[in-house]
């Protein structure tokens, strides 16, 4: 959060950008699977978070500094090429850190290429923007990426196993929610967080229009 | 070399490890092309293609670099050749019949981004299938993938004519609607003993 206290109002809002309004997940539902797939604990979604953002800045540096050299007709091939270079540099690296972690993930790490988030940012936005500017945005998506697999990979796992990043939360008695670790508890945690987001909106949007309303009454 | 019996492979791939709901791959199309069943059926059809070239050309690609021993090369090349597939059947779908080209539209390059792909190429990989055990795999990932996105599809038109509040309509109601689903498969997990 460091770069949004020192930048130029511009750049700021480059960067809470990707953190609210425009989160990737919950108002572009981009880069679903692996949102889905891997956070059954919360440990593995801060992981596969951390991992998804890097790729995304470091993708959105390169991408941008080439933005000049880089031909029209070829440009999501170097874009895909770009981003599975860097893919397969945190997969060495995260089989480096923690073999565990490694296991845990699985294929989800290579398939980090495949992120629509990542290609999407590196087209709409790095391709066509500075360096400065398009690794403000790779931040903030990167910061709204992380934060929104936390908040499914959190409830997955108080509901889920009754802990929090390992810790157990309740006493013995409780009864964990299997369902909630498996496939199914993946959908419907989103589910249940993107009604909790088009609640918000809808409530939003009707006190805006009451207020109006009152104003011109 | 894994020794798995084709008949099993293709029961997992299909059903009780299904691709969509047990994997989560391929989620962006299923949620995105699923709204009616005409374009399913056939979106189904092109991705199961996609699924076994690419499944064929990533056995390859991938018994040359343990030849030469660069399995860092992996990924890289594995999504070269995705793409490039992709814009193959996307010539050929455009000669062949230009009425399922526009029916496609954008989803057609998009299966490049498709994650079932690429994570079919890295499971077969990692599983160590064999050439035909990979065509297997391919065939049944892909009729899971259809499946999996024709009863979604359906499941969907009913959905059209039912009551339901508004807040959950549009992405909401079809992501409980995809984990009801998921439930449902679930139940093939016994198939496996």
């Amino acid at each position: 959060m460091i770069p949004a206290s020192q930048s130029p109002p511009s750049g700021t809002d480059e960067f809470i950008k990707g953190i609210w309004k425009q989160n990737p997940v919950f108002v572009h539902v981009l880069g679903m699977c692996p949102v889905l797939a891997v956070t059954n604990t919360a440990k593995n979604a801060l992981a596969m978070g951390l991992a998804t953002a890097f790729v995304l800045i470091m993708s959105n540096l390169v991408v941008s500094s080439l933005r000049r050299y880089v031909p029209k007709q070829v440009r999501i091939v170097t874009f895909i090429l770009v981003i599975a270079t860097f893919v397969t540099i945190v997969d060495y690296l995260i089989q480096a850190i923690s073999l565990e972690l490694h296991k845990a993930l699985g294929a989800f790490i290579s398939l980090i290429v495949v992120n629509c988030l990542i290609l999407g940012r590196a087209e709409a936005f790095a391709s066509k923007n500075g360096i400065y500017r398009s690794l403000l945005d790779g931040l903030g998506m990167g910061v709204g990426f992380i934060m929104a697999l936390l908040c499914l990979g959190v409830v997955r796992e108080i509901l889920g196993s009754g802990s929090l990043f390992g810790l157990q939360l309740f006493g013995e008695g409780y009864q964990e929610w299997i369902i909630m670790l498996l496939p199914p508890g993946g959908f419907f945690t989103l589910a249940g967080w993107l009604l909790l987001f088009n609640w918000l909106a809808k409530r939003r949007e009707r006190r805006a229009n009451s207020t109006g309303k009152e104003s011109i009454s | 070399m894994n020794s798995d019996p084709l008949w099993a492979i293709f029961l997992n791939a299909c059903l009780i490890n299904n691709f969509v709901l047990a994997y989560f791959l391929g989620i962006c199309p299923f949620l995105g092309v699923s709204g009616k069943l005409a374009t399913a059926t056939r979106m189904g059809g092109a991705v199961t293609f996609v699924m076994v070239v690419s499944s064929m050309s990533a056995f390859g690609i991938n018994s040359l670099l343990l030849m030469i021993d660069a399995p860092y090369l992996k990924l890289i090349s594995f999504i070269a050749v995705i793409a490039s597939t992709v814009q193959l059947v996307e010539m050929f779908i455009k000669k062949m019949s230009p009425a399922l080209f526009r029916a496609l539209g954008i989803f057609l390059p998009l299966i490049t981004t498709n994650c079932a792909i690429l994570g079919l190429a890295l499971f077969q990989t990692n599983k160590g299938y064999g050439l035909l055990q990979s065509f297997v795999y391919a065939l049944g990932a892909g009729a899971g993938f259809t499946l999996a996105l024709v009863l979604m599809a359906g499941l969907r038109e009913k959905l059209e004519l039912a009551k339901t509040p508004d807040i959950v309509k549009g992405t909401v109601i079809t992501l409980v609607l995809a984990g009801l689903l998921s439930v449902c498969f679930m139940g093939f997990a016994g198939l496996s003993n």
